[in-house]
């Protein structure tokens, strides 16, 4: 199994990093022996789409489950459509509590998108 | 002559400058009154004061891909030449996100299978219609929810085109975004409505380097003008940039623009002072 979380930096004892598609990093993890890697987030810096990078990465990874603290609705949308579960942080403070606590079975498991949509920041009032 | 009217700063008075100016040209030559688009398709208001009577419509959108599942072989190139993310190759799943698709039609192109054709997305319409003293009118208008204004823009600017000789007004969006360069691109002049207020003065001297940027002679107009604002002074000095006109912040101006009147029509005296700003700029082209 191979589960995959957002964190503030690359290693396992890092703190939770709430964001899903702009989190700094992914930690890709074995919950079974806790080997890790950490990837630097290839989307955190897109202009637009970021959640979709990510997910697009969690797939190539063949991760089964994504940890975060928020999935948008295209995140949603595409960790859906490949077949990942996904639960939330909640009141985790670090990377390594939530994996505790998702062997634990205490993590709440994610229906819906937890938000609405992002967009480019183009708005602006009418004058 | 094309002439954009852009702020950066939103509430400036860039839609009341545009219609007044509209209707002072239209009286100078009422043979052949200006051509205005309302270019501010996220929240379009020229209306409020030309009064067009819209007597034609147009969807609009972009080309959108679509996937045929059974020739798709998911290897993802797609999902590698799209520029935006609107693609996604997810295990045996291929996504399209089409909020996110600029219509760019390279992962059509590039589909080794030929496994994606391309569907009309609609984003919004674009209407036009005569408007107060003959003036031809047009504006897009965005579909609520939809993320790009950018395509309807360019639609309005290409089914919108004046006479030969007609004045074209293009009254932009606020902001400096990809918006307000789609309707400022290729234009001739850039009219920049400000405000003496240093949230104005940042926004106008983002607006300015939009201007520099492409190329694009810019002057000025000070609006709600409250005594002097020598910063705002400055930068235009230091830019070189003309204070073309300067309009008083007053109650009776405020007052009739909350009535959907515009300066013109407030104060007719307007007329001359927007007819000689318009000499002005005409002359420096």
């Amino acid at each position: 199994m191979k589960i995959i979380l957002t964190a503030t930096s690359p290693n396992i004892e890092s703190d939770v990093d709430a964001r899903f598609g702009r989190g700094a990093y992914l930690i890709v993890v074995d919950p079974d022996t806790l080997e890790w890697q950490a990837h630097p987030n290839p989307g955190v810096n897109a202009s637009g789409g970021a959640g979709i990078q990510a997910a697009q990465f969690v797939t190539d990874q063949k991760a089964d489950t994504a940890i975060s603290g928020d999935f948008g609705p295209h995140a949603f949308d595409a960790l859906q459509a490949a077949g990942i579960a996904m639960y939330l942080y909640g009141d985790c403070r670090t990377v390594s509590e939530a994996i505790e606590r998702f062997k634990a079975g205490l993590l709440q498991q994610v229906g819906a998108p937890t938000r609405g949509d992002c967009d480019g920041g183009h708005h602006g009032q009418g004058a | 002559m094309i002439i954009a009217v852009a702020s950066g700063k939103g509430g400036t008075g860039k839609t009341m400058v545009a219609a007044s100016l509209a209707l002072s040209l239209a009286a100078l030559t009422p043979e052949q009154p200006p051509l205005f688009l309302d270019c501010d398709v996220e929240a379009p208001n020229a209306h409020l004061f030309l009064h067009p009577a819209l007597t034609e419509q147009q969807e609009v959108g972009l080309l959108i891909p679509s996937v045929d599942e059974a020739k798709c072989t998911h290897c993802g190139k797609c999902a590698e030449v799209c520029q935006y993310h609107a693609i996604a190759v997810l295990g045996q799943k291929t996504l399209v996100f089409p909020q996110l698709c600029h219509g760019c039609g390279s992962c059509t192109a590039l589909c080794p299978e030929k496994a994606i054709t391309e569907m009309p997305d609609r984003m919004g319409v674009i209407e036009r219609g005569p408007a107060a003293a003959g003036i031809s009118f047009a504006r897009g208008v965005l579909d609520v929810g939809e993320p790009m204004a950018v395509p309807v823009i360019r639609q309005i600017k290409k089914w919108a085109q004046p006479a030969p000789s007609q004045v074209t007004l293009r009254d932009a969006p606020p902001g400096t975004s990809c918006p307000v360069v789609e309707t400022v691109r290729g234009s001739d002049y850039l009219l920049l409505v400000t405000e003496p207020t240093p949230f104005g003065l940042h926004d106008l001297s983002l607006a300015v380097q939009v201007a520099v940027e492409l190329g694009l002679p810019a002057g000025v107009i000070i609006n709600r003008e409250n005594g002097p604002y020598p910063a705002l002074e400055a930068f235009c000095a230091e830019q070189g940039l003309p204070v073309l006109l300067r309009i008083p912040f007053e109650r009776a101006i405020a007052e009739g623009v909350a009535q959907g009147k515009t300066l013109v029509g407030i104060h007719p005296d307007y007329g001359d002072r927007f007819r000689q700003m318009f000499m002005q700029i005409a002359s420096q082209l």
